[in-house]
This record gives C-alpha cells, sequence and structure tokens, in this order.
C-alpha cells in the first residue's frame, strides 16, 4: 500500500509525464527527423529535379558559388550541388545496408550465445574480441584494402567490423531477460527452446539495439566517407561525399569543393544521432527515470 | 485422505540436486523421497533453501545449467529424470502444470494475457490460433477472472496480484494437467486475495479431479487444502504423513517448532517460540542430523548419524530421539 501511494506521489510531482528530456531535446529530434526526411528524400527523387548532371562538365572548372552554381563547380567542371545531392544515393543506403545486415548477423550471434551460453557462446564472444581488438578504422581500412577499393568490398569491411557490437549488445541483453520468472514459466509451459528466444527473449531484448542502430547510422557514414576518402571506397568518377572531399582537399582556395560534401555528411551524421537519443527517451526506459 | 489407486501418479525415489557455485557445489536436495497419489493434495512445507522449488523444478527439468539431479522421478509411468527434451516439453504445461511464487514477474509484460494464454494451448494441442483465444477466454472464466472478455486484452502490467495469480493458474490449467504444482501460489499476494486464490485452487480440485502438489512456507494454507504433508529440512524429509498426523501428533520436532511458531487466534495467551539458529549452508554435507544444531531435544548421537526415516503411527519422520508422542501435547497445541 504505502509503495503504491509513494509511487502516485511521484508522478502527480512530475505532471503528465513527457517523453522528452527537455524542451531542448524535442527540438532537437524535430530537427533531425526533419533533416533525415530531406535526406530521404533527395536519395529517392533527386534524378527527376538536379539541376544538372553529376558525372559531366557543365561550365568553367572551379568556380566559386553563383546563381547558376550554387555550390560552384570542381576540377573537372562537375556542379558541386548536384555531385553532392547525388552523393546521398551512394552513401546512405551502403551506410543502411551496414547497419541492417550488422544488426541482423549481430542479433543472430549474439542471441545464440547469450541463449545457449557455454561452447556457442565462447566462440561467438572470442570472435568479438578479436574484433574489438582493432580499432575499427584501421580494421576496416585492411579489410578494404584486402578485398581491393570500391564501395561493395567496403560495405563488407564495415560489417565486420560493425556485427561485434550488436552481438555483445543482444547477448548481454538475453542474458539478462533469460533468467526472468516469466522465462521459466514460458519454459513450464512447455514451450520449445526457439519459441521462447523468438516469442520471449527477442522482443525485450531488441530495444537497445535499435537505439544503437540509429546512433550507429551516423557513425557508419562517417565511417564510409572515411573509406572513400582514403581511397578504399568508392572510385571516381561517383559522386561519393568521401572521395570529393579527397578531390576537394587539392583545392585550397577553392573550399567549396571539400566543404559541400563535409556539410552533407555533418547534417546527416548529426540527424541520426538526434533520432537515436529522441529513440532512447521515448523507448529506453531506464534511461528516463 | 483419497486412498492409492494402483500406482502413484508422481514418484520421487533418493533425488540429488546439486548446484555448482564458485569454489564447490551447493547441495540443495539430498536423496528426497516424495510419493503423491492421484487425486491428492500434496504439501511441500519447509523454510527458504531447504530444496522444495529446487525438487520439484528438478522434476521438469526447469533447473539452471549448473544444477545437476540424480535419482528417479517417475511420473506415471514416465522416468522424468531420463526423459528427452521433446517427451519433457510435451510433459511440461501438458500433463504437468506449473504456477510460480510471484505473479508479477511470472507473466510476459509485453503480451496480452488472452495471447499468453493462448500461446499454453498453442503449445500442446493442434488448434487454430482464433480457437486457442476463444479457449484462453474459457480458462479466464473458469479461473473466476471477472469479465473475462472484456479484460483478455489486458497487459499485465493493468492487472492486480491476484487477477494475474488467476492468469498464471489458467495458463496452468490450460491443457488439462494431471497435476497442478503450485510454487508457494500465494506469498506474493495480500491475505484476503490469497484466500480466493485457496478457494479456486480448492473448487478446481473438486471440479476436475486435481492433484496438487503445493509448494509453501504457509502452514495456514497447508492446513485448509491439504491431505499430505511432507516437512522438508535441509533438503530432505523430515517428516511426512497425512495432515492431520502433523498437525495433531506432530513427531520431529522441527515440525514442532514450525508449529509452535506460529501464532494462533484461539490461543492468544500463548507465546510464539521462534526456532532458534539459522538453516544449515549445504556447501558440505552435514554430519549427523541436519536439525541437531538448533533441536531443542538433541542428544549427543545426533550430531553423530544422519537419522533415517521410519514409521511411526501412519507418518514417516527422521529423528533419531523417537519415540516423542509424550512430549508432542505440549510444543504443538
Amino acid at each position: 500500500m504505502s509503495l503504491l501511494s509513494a509511487e502516485s506521489r511521484i508522478y502527480a510531482d512530475a505532471g503528465p509525464r513527457s517523453t522528452w528530456k527537455s524542451p531542448w531535446r524535442r527540438v532537437t529530434v524535430i530537427g533531425g527527423m526533419i533533416v533525415a526526411v530531406v535526406w530521404l528524400i533527395v536519395v529517392f527523387t533527386v534524378q527527376w529535379w538536379a539541376p544538372y548532371s553529376p558525372l559531366e562538365a557543365v561550365g568553367k572548372r572551379l568556380q566559386p558559388p553563383s546563381w547558376d552554381h550554387w555550390l560552384g563547380t570542381d576540377a573537372l567542371s562537375r556542379d558541386v550541388f548536384t555531385r553532392t545531392l547525388y552523393g546521398a544515393r551512394q552513401t546512405l543506403p551502403v551506410s543502411l545496408a551496414v547497419i541492417v545486415t550488422a544488426v541482423t548477423i549481430g542479433t543472430v550471434l549474439g542471441a545464440a550465445a547469450g541463449f545457449m551460453g557455454g561452447k556457442v557462446d565462447s566462440l561467438v564472444m572470442r570472435l568479438v574480441d578479436v574484433t574489438f581488438a582493432f580499432p575499427p578504422i584501421f580494421l576496416a581500412m585492411a579489410v578494404a584494402a584486402a578485398l581491393g577499393p570500391g564501395l561493395r568490398n567496403a560495405f563488407f569491411a564495415m560489417v565486420i567490423v560493425w556485427w561485434p557490437i550488436y552481438a555483445r549488445l543482444i547477448r548481454g541483453q538475453v542474458m539478462a531477460v533469460k533468467h526472468r520468472d516469466h522465462i521459466q514459466a514460458a519454459m513450464s509451459i512447455g514451450a520449445t527452446r526457439w519459441r521462447v528466444l523468438h516469442k520471449h527473449v527477442l522482443p525485450l531484448s531488441f530495444t537497445p539495439a535499435l537505439i544503437n542502430a540509429t546512433l550507429d547510422l551516423g557513425q557508419v557514414v562517417i565511417l564510409t566517407a572515411t573509406l572513400s576518402f582514403l581511397g578504399l571506397g568508392a572510385k571516381p568518377p561517383s559522386p561519393e561525399w568521401g572521395a570529393m572531399i579527397t578531390d576537394g582537399a587539392q583545392f585550397f582556395y577553392q573550399w567549396w569543393i571539400a566543404v559541400a560534401p563535409g556539410i552533407a555528411i555533418l547534417t546527416v551524421a548529426m540527424a541520426f544521432n538526434f533520432l537515436g537519443d529522441g529513440l532512447r527517451d521515448a523507448l529506453d526506459v531506464r534511461a528516463k527515470r | 485422505m483419497i486412498e492409492a489407486s494402483t500406482q502413484p501418479l508422481l514418484e520421487i525415489r533418493d533425488l540429488d540436486v546439486r548446484f555448482a557455485v564458485r569454489g564447490g557445489h551447493v547441495h540443495a536436495v539430498r536423496g528426497l523421497d516424495l510419493t503423491v497419489h492421484r487425486g491428492e493434495v500434496a504439501a511441500v512445507v519447509g523454510e527458504s533453501g531447504s530444496g522444495k522449488s529446487a525438487s520439484m523444478l528438478a522434476a521438469l527439468g526447469l533447473l539452471d545449467v549448473n544444477a545437476a539431479a540424480t535419482g528417479s522421478v517417475r511420473f506415471d509411468g514416465v522416468e522424468l529424470l531420463r526423459a528427452s527434451p521433446s517427451v519433457l516439453r510435451s510433459i511440461r504445461g501438458g500433463r504437468i502444470g506449473m504456477i510460480f511464487q510471484d505473479p508479477m514477474t511470472s507473466l510476459n509484460p509485453v503480451l496480452d494475457i488472452r495471447r499468453q494464454i493462448a500461446e499454453a494451448v498453442i503449445t500442446h494441442q493442434q488448434v487454430s490460433p482464433r480457437r486457442a483465444e476463444s479457449k484462453a477466454i474459457e480458462l479466464l472464466e473458469m479461473v473466476s477472472f471477472p469479465e473475462a472478455t472484456r479484460h483478455a486484452r489486458s497487459y499485465p502490467h493493468e492487472l492486480s496480484g491476484g487477477m494475474r495469480q488467476r492468469v498464471m493458474i489458467a495458463m496452468a490449467l490450460a491443457n488439462d494437467p494431471d497435476i497442478l504444482i503450485a510454487d508457494e501460489p500465494t506469498t506474493a499476494l495480500d491475505v484476503t486475495v490469497q484466500a480466493q486464490i485457496l478457494d479456486l485452487l480448492r473448487s478446481l480440485r473438486r471440479s476436475r479431479e486435481l492433484t496438487i502438489v503445493l509448494i509453501t512456507h504457509d502452514l495456514g494454507v497447508v492446513a485448509g487444502l491439504a491431505d499430505s504433508v511432507h516437512v522438508m529440512y535441509a533438503g530432505r524429509i523430515a517428516e511426512s504423513g497425512p495432515v492431520v498426523d502433523i498437525f495433531h501428533r506432530t513427531q520431529h520436532p522441527y515440525t514442532a517448532g514450525l508449529l509452535a511458531s506460529l501464532p494462533r487466534l484461539d490461543r492468544p495467551d500463548r507465546e510464539l517460540k521462534p526456532i532458534g539458529g539459522i538453516p544449515p549452508r549445504l556447501y558440505e554435507a552435514p554430519v549427523g542430523c541436519a536439525f541437531a544444531p538448533r533441536c531443542q531435544y538433541a542428544v549427543a548421537a545426533c550430531s553423530d548419524r544422519e537419522p533415517m526415516l521410519q514409521p511411526v503411527n501412519d507418518s514417516l519422520v527422521a529423528c533419531g530421539v523417537l519415540p516423542l508422542t509424550d512430549r508432542t501435547p505440549e510444543v504443538a497445541r
């Protein structure tokens, strides 16, 4: 009784509980959402309204921003604004694919490790440890270099770097959830281990992975660009943001060539960070209280 | 007491359960013998750590990986300790239903109760999901869940403890089991709700000819429901017999101590006598009678040899200083 009334008093003081930590958080989350949606629209529709072609020379080379070329032109007379827009079509789908694949692999292996324990657990977790032993960029570079440059090989490299994060996360969650009473209760009605895992354990373990995936999307965008910047990702002349920065880095006084894709990377990374924070506020009970 | 039909429904022989812990083993159940006949309500009584829950979880193969069980658990002729996982699964929830102590945590928080009960049905019966859900509502009505149809889509957090325990019981009975193992079914509930749940168990027992194994430390619950009582101490049976004998012709000093520590409405003048000391920690097998260090009747011989169960009246008693009938009236009344 006393417990109940104490609890209701806490809630009464707080008024209706808000999803957001602070008014400012609401602004950043909504801002992040808008930016992410804008970039998504760009990915799907840019071919219909982009002012120029991303690969063709469209005027004089190295022009500063003007009405004709909002972000100027690069060394090969291509429109930087157009190329930046098209760059979203390279970076965002690859990053998304990396996250989805890494979450899938990480969930399967992490859930198996956490739920079955024993040898499976040791095997998976040692693999995770080995991967974590390397700095992520270093490992991604090594793998990408070994496989040869190209966005597809960069994808494989990044999945190899990223799945252990989710494997470890899901394993911990599964191990915590599987000792709850209602899991034993589910076993006691004769449910198979598989049924218990996917019906009762995974739905309660997945939220942190979802939050982390959103936060990580920005990071993966940066890593994609980094690999391309180093020549291990997209190959010229494709308009990938990292590769464009490499191009622009040679022209100190023509700052717009590198700044445009740089701002693109910045906005995407920030947008997904804010979104991830918002998702954590909304979904993660422990962080909220 | 309902007489034995041909063979016992549940027969536990010489059950041993050890938990591997850091630096050794905890020997939680040490040679447990327990027989439950069809239609009987058997109470397993003991304090925390006496091995009552561990022995039932061992019988169903629900122990954690760090536990090992040896001995024999025969359920209706099937040896459960050596049964294959699929046989065990079909028995769990199919022929043996189990309810747990804490209905607050024993339900999945993210599934509504109709789905959860339907899960129990679908696991064991070839029925459509729609049929399973209507069966779930019937089950809720059977356990006197108020306005079952209207509340069937509720989530566990929207229900009170008593209602949740009713949901647990509905799940356990979903496949018309022969036996219901109730692991402290009323411990987490307040007293009025306890009485309701006990009433429910009593009426279910009558209407469905249910055999119940009642695990509890509450002798009040035992007196109201059980036919036979098995008092456990330190992983063994201390005394086991018909409920009347346990309460009125108490033999074992531990049982007597438990009774003496209970408040009684009809004897407000009587002082409560707690049992001194604490139960032994079962890192190593106790030498001699496990209860001897706390026993006011202990003699030197008690510390030498662990007493075997021997028949006294209609009961079985493991005590080295039998017979003790002369002192029984004083402590038990």
